[in-house]
């Protein structure tokens, strides 16, 4: 048989025979010229993911959940994952792009961890690990072939001793900000997270940051409100912190709700209307 | 040496007629000429150490280093031609990295150490290259355990609970031998810390040699079984040791 690709559906030519002592010989045919194809739409994928400063670190959330189209597919998947002492990566889009990216910033990790003993400098800065990506998210989509995720990058600066929160998506485009978050969580989880910030810190962001207890709460609700209201999550989620005595990644927690009010709407308890 | 070439030596693709590769010898000679390295394989985990000369009172502290690290779990320690090792490093970071990449696994040491003597053999099979001046002894902790080897600028690598290449590998080998002589289940790393740093500074010969840094890896439960340097306060506390060991030794001479 011809197993080459261009061949595959194609109708063997009037009068050729399968020669078993020849195979694919007889009636090869010049392979169809196909079009490279990049990716063009993510399959498994991370919702929402948010990200929060507080006093004396950074705070990120990440439900567990990777989807498949809208079938609640993968229920553990760990959506935060730790680079180096300082450094925690979010990512919500495509997950298979996400263990590739893992995988690629583990290695670079740890080549640089190995020289670290021999020439002894610095490990990489989360603003390092966050510039690197954000060049490699603008050289995939220059290619025509981007990294189909959306992720947040929150760490601790050892040597400048302040927080680090920054955002970078499939395009390249990134921003940072005190409060972040990606997907339909930048719709209805960012009014909630900046007012919670701003409550305490003012607009200037120049007051007291919130506690550790009072981010994560606010995290919960935010968390909460996108189950009730994005239909690609699912009730059980961690949270990373990241402080000046390294990462954090939290257990699955889950948050207490409440859908009593759901048997009164039309099209959604039950039927007697 | 007996062999001063007579013609033989020009290249390592040519055999003497008493079947020596005499380039392979002289990288030998190179190796002897550099500061002892030690490994120590341990019940609980592995030691690397050298003995750095220091040729310049004007070097950097702890600089040109010659541990180093290879994979999270495994470092490599060379005696000889500085340059050669740093290499040979590169190429066994490399290695270890493609071994991750295609197999989604940590290497082992035997795989690495067998990997790396096929890459310094090659070195003693063509006109165009001269062996690694060096001799490499590579240690980490895998899923078989601790582990050790030594390759030789020959391209040959055996396994060993302890070995040593260099200046003095003679003397630093019997002591290792009577050292693990008496100990019939072998020795944790704790103390295998205090022995080596023994066994360097025994070694070490005031009178010929320069001055010296003792440099001290370890792969073990309190490294969190990453290769890492030895705390700098267990190396101090270790040279006290050493040093009021070695002058106990004397008073009795």
């Amino acid at each position: 048989m011809n197993h080459h690709p261009g061949a595959w559906g194609q109708p063997l030519p009037a009068h050729a025979q399968f020669d078993m002592f020849n195979p694919g010989q007889s009636y090869r045919q010049a392979p169809k010229a196909a079009p490279i194809t990049h990716t063009q739409q993510p399959l498994v994928t991370g919702t929402s993911v948010l990200g929060i400063k507080y006093e004396g670190g950074v705070m990120l959330a990440a439900d567990n959940l990777a989807s498949y189209g809208s079938l609640a597919r993968f229920r553990d998947i760990q959506r935060l994952h730790p680079l180096g002492k300082q450094t925690v990566i979010a990512a919500s889009g495509d997950m298979s792009d996400f263990q590739w990216l893992k995988k690629e910033l583990d290695s670079i990790l740890r080549e640089e961890n190995g020289l670290s003993l021999t020439d002894s400098h610095p490990s990489l800065s989360p603003q390092h690990i966050y510039d690197f990506l954000a060049n490699l998210f603008y050289a995939r989509r220059s290619k025509m072939n981007p990294l189909w995720n959306a992720m947040l990058v929150g760490g601790w600066d050892n040597k400048k001793n302040e927080s680090f929160l920054g955002f970078v998506d499939l395009l390249g485009t990134t921003y940072s900000a005190p409060t972040l978050a990606t997907g339909y969580g930048a719709h209805i989880a960012t009014p909630l997270l900046r007012e919670a910030y701003e409550d305490k810190a003012g607009i200037d962001g120049k007051g007291p940051l919130l506690t550790a207890e009072e981010a994560e709460k606010v995290l919960a609700d935010c968390m909460k409100v996108l189950f009730y209201r994005d239909a690609r999550s699912i009730n059980k989620y961690q949270t990373a912190t990241v402080t000046s005595e390294g990462v954090k990644i939290s257990d699955s927690k889950s948050v207490e709700t409440e859908w009593g009010f759901a048997e009164s709407l039309r099209g959604y308890g039950a039927q007697n209307q | 040496m007996s062999s001063i070439g007579t013609g033989y030596d020009l290249s390592v693709s040519t055999y003497s007629p008493d079947g020596r590769l005499f380039q392979v010898e002289y990288a030998n000679k190179a190796v002897e000429a550099a500061g002892v390295a030690i490994g120590l394989k341990c019940t609980d985990g592995v030691i690397l150490a050298t003995e750095r000369l220091l040729h310049s009172k004007l070097l950097v502290k702890g600089a040109n280093r010659r541990i180093q690290s290879v994979d999270d779990h495994i470092g490599m320690a060379t005696a000889g031609l500085l340059a050669d090792g740093k290499h040979l490093g590169s190429r066994a970071r490399e290695e270890a990295g493609s071994f991750r990449e295609n197999y989604n696994d940590p290497i082992t040491v035997q795989i690495l150490a067998d990997r790396l003597s096929g890459y310094t053999q090659a070195y003693t099979c063509y006109g165009s290259v001269r062996p690694f001046g060096i001799s490499t002894l590579v240690a980490g902790v895998d899923k078989t355990g601790p582990r050790l080897f030594c390759i030789e600028p020959s391209g040959v690598h055996y396994g060993y609970r302890a070995t040593a290449a260099g200046k003095g590998k003679a003397l630093a080998k019997t002591e290792l031998e009577k050292l693990l002589g008496a100990r019939e289940g072998g020795i944790g790393v704790k103390e295998g810390v205090d022995e080596v740093a023994r066994i360097i500074h025994l070694v070490h010969d005031d009178n010929k040699d320069k001055d010296f840094e003792l440099e001290m890896t370890w792969v073990c439960e309190a490294s969190g079984w990453k290769h890492a340097a030895v705390p700098q306060e267990l190396l101090v506390e270790a040279e006290r040791k050493a040093r009021a060991a070695l002058e106990e030794g004397m008073e009795e001479d």
